[in-house]
């Protein structure tokens, strides 16, 4: 079976944990107590019919308030793909959610209120989705039971999307589906009250869509995690690098690099607890050993001769702040990229970014919680990368405070 | 072009050791927790191939209640003199004796929520950094929000609206001293993943998991195993059931459901038609509608 990671958005009151639990019930995910307890609390909320939002709002000052405040994981599945949803909430101040849901996902669902149409909330979703490079983008165009199911307001909402989303260069595909969540409209079955609408119902989009990829299959990249060394008579020589290849193909008999150091090697085996592998390729879990004794620890990265990353101090690249503690004039922070750690100081903010309108702002030194922008970077020691854009593993890094160890930003190598 | 492609178990399995080495790699000393349950053996299999051909670097840790069925300490003794893994036991009989801890009273009593004390008491005497746990967010609504480095403060305690985010592949488990992590690897399974998986892998579970004959009484909408620890009150009459247990729990409170399920494809085809969630039959989550947040809030598992 097949697995799809995908992130919901959408703005306050446009149906998004009505979808999801539409997903979940039409899917048979939900289980019967589950579905009791929902009931239950409706009944004393004195809800009309089931509120299949609250299959979805874990924590009780969510309930309270009636909104959802922090990622929350969903699951399900159909015979054809298990299915991770990143259900993440809408609103402004809570831009760090989407970041953060988006990092992992290969779809985002946008919802747009079909009474509202493409409304500021939308763009910002939609640029974050593109920033994160999330390649497949579903327009779920809910609440079309209060447009009478229009046709024509369909294809205004759809046709403006399509002029704004034309700046949106990482996306591969958008779909637009007209659907209304509560009715189950579209969802998982398609619907008998727009036979206009020639397209696949949500669910069979999900079920369908091409997500092979995401990976990247041509720079061999593999960030050390944990050196292995048995100690024991059997494994008595034995000395394996283990972590997770981050791009590319690795077979034995591959000419490598380590990186820092630039000591060269050749890939004797590729192990796993059921033997030996041919090769070894992204998201694998592995360990490798090499014909030669070198000094590799964790942090280093083992590469292909030919085709090696950039190793540098002074970086670029697309931010988004998450502290509550704005960053000021000149930070100093440290790096987490992929299993390294260093230190790092913002040696300039270039720009930020309005999501709302996308245009630059030029002149700014710091960010505050949410913001989005550009920064130059220099690091205490070399860091081992690609673009982003390039490599999503080798490209991606958060920043930590060193006194409170909070992660307060995260950050898209440009 | 070949295909490289994983299948969803694959994937699961390798971001499962990924977690499991950066819980070794970013922490001094952590622990692994070990209930003889199915998810904490599934943790402990992966924990195995993460490190091979080395033994784990971390050692078992089983917090018995000491109302554990017979079968899951032979179980969990066994598995770990398999495995070469070292076993740390925290003893809530102890936290007991030692009056660090009140036994609850009442006709429903459990040392459920005594297990919490016990569980910090030997965080603090083993001076664990990190706790791996095998948690899944599927499990129930609190846990849905739930990080792969879940950070507790000084009192073990979760805040869930003060969580770290976590993006990419990217764990911080930075902290200052007294505080600790529990760190759960197999976040991303749902129940039928540990079931598929178990089965691929050729996992054989404790006896209690499949159907078999045994006395069973009805208490509060749930079967429990007539045992030591569970004897029949007035009103309530012993009857021999074919049952198994969907989790592995105390005998107080853990709840068969009849079933004739005695191997693992039946039991995952009985899995697929269920309607009722794993923990529909506990009667500790039942108190109250959020009464895993606020046990979680506690420092709980």
């Amino acid at each position: 079976m097949d697995l799809l990671r995908f992130t919901t958005a959408g703005s306050v009151d446009d149906g998004k944990s009505t979808l999801i639990g539409r997903l979940l019930y039409d899917s048979k995910s939900i289980f019967e107590d589950q579905l009791e307890a929902v009931e239950e609390s409706s009944r004393r909320r004195g809800d009309e019919h089931v509120n299949l939002a609250l299959l979805t709002d874990g924590l009780k000052a969510e309930r309270e308030q009636g909104i959802t405040i922090d990622v929350a994981y969903r699951y399900f599945a159909t015979p054809k793909r298990k299915f991770i949803i990143a259900d993440t909430p809408g609103h402004i101040q809570y831009t760090r959610n989407m970041v953060t849901g988006a990092s992992t996902a290969n779809l985002a669902i946008i919802l747009v209120d079909a009474r509202k149409g493409v409304i500021e909330q939308t763009k910002r979703h939609s640029f974050i989705a593109n920033l994160l490079r999330i390649q497949h983008v579903v327009v779920a165009i809910n609440k079309m039971d209060l447009v009478d199911y229009s046709e024509e307001t369909y294809n205004q909402i759809v046709k403006e999307y399509q002029e704004f989303a034309s700046r949106l260069d990482n996306i591969v595909d958008i779909t637009p589906i007209p659907i209304s969540a509560l009715n189950g409209d579209n969802v998982v079955d398609k619907s008998d009250k727009m036979p206009w609408f020639q397209g696949p119902s949500l669910l069979y989009h999900l079920e369908t869509v091409y997500v092979g990829g995401e990976e990247n299959h041509v720079d061999a990249r593999f960030p050390v995690q944990w050196v292995i060394r048995p100690q024991s008579d059997e494994w008595h020589d034995f000395r394996g690098f283990a972590g997770r290849v981050s791009g590319g193909v690795f077979k034995p008999g591959d000419e490598v690099v380590a990186l820092p150091s630039g000591f060269k090697s050749t890939i004797k085996a590729i192990h796993s607890a059921e033997g030996n592998l041919e090769e070894a390729f992204a998201p694998q879990s592995v360990t490798i050993t090499l014909k030669d004794e070198i000094d590799i620890s964790r942090g280093d990265m083992i590469v292909k001769a030919n085709n090696p990353p950039k190793v540098e101090q002074d970086l670029e690249a697309m931010i988004c702040w998450f502290s509550n503690k704005p960053m000021g004039h000149r930070a100093k922070l440290l790096m987490r990229h992929t299993t390294r750690e260093m230190q790092a100081i913002v040696t300039e903010v270039k720009y930020q970014v309005d999501i709302n309108t996308l245009h630059k702002i030029e002149g700014v030194d710091g960010f505050a919680m949410n913001d989005i922008g550009r920064i130059s970077l220099r690091t205490a020691s070399p860091v081992i990368h690609d673009s982003y854009r390039r490599n999503r593993h080798t490209g991606s890094f958060i920043l930590v405070d060193p006194g409170t160890n909070e992660t307060v930003a995260a950050g898209m190598i440009v | 072009m070949p295909n490289y492609h994983l299948s969803h178990l694959d994937q699961l399995e390798a971001e499962a050791i990924f977690i499991l080495r950066e819980t070794a790699a970013q922490f001094q000393n952590p622990g692994l927790l070990f209930s003889a349950g199915k998810d904490s053996i599934v943790m402990a299999w992966i924990a195995r191939k993460a490190f091979h051909p080395a033994r784990l670097p971390f050692p078992l840790v089983h917090i018995d209640t000491g109302h554990n069925f017979p079968e899951t300490i032979e179980y969990r003794d066994a598995f770990a003199e398999q495995i070469g893994a070292r076993l740390v036991i925290g003893s809530v009989q102890e936290s007991i004796d030692q009056g660090r801890v009140v036994e609850e009273k009442g006709p429903d009593a459990s040392r459920n929520r005594l297990q919490t004390t016990t569980l910090l008491d030997t965080i603090a005497a083993q001076q664990f950094d990190a706790v791996l746990g095998g948690g899944r967010r599927d499990e129930e609504k609190a846990r849905a929000k739930e990080r792969f480095f879940s950070h507790r403060d000084d009192f073990g305690q979760w805040d869930p609206k003060n969580q770290r985010p976590e993006l990419w592949n990217l764990f911080n488990g930075r902290m200052h001293p007294g505080e600790h992590f529990r760190v759960f690897p197999l976040s991303n399974f749902t129940e039928m993943d540990i079931w598929m998986y178990m089965k691929r892998e050729g996992i054989v579970l404790p006896s209690l998991y499949y159907a078999h004959e045994r006395d069973t009484l009805v208490r509060n909408h749930t079967i429990l195993a007539v045992s030591e620890f569970v004897q029949p009150r007035e009103g309530e009459e012993v009857v021999r059931r074919m049952i198994r247990f969907r989790t592995m729990g105390d005998a107080t409170i853990t709840g068969a459901v009849e079933s004739e399920a005695d191997t693992m494809d039946k039991i995952i085809e009985e899995v697929a038609a269920a309607r009722q969630t794993e923990r529909g039959n506990r009667a500790d989550d039942k108190r109250s509608e959020t009464s895993m947040e606020d046990r979680k809030k506690e420092g709980y598992f």
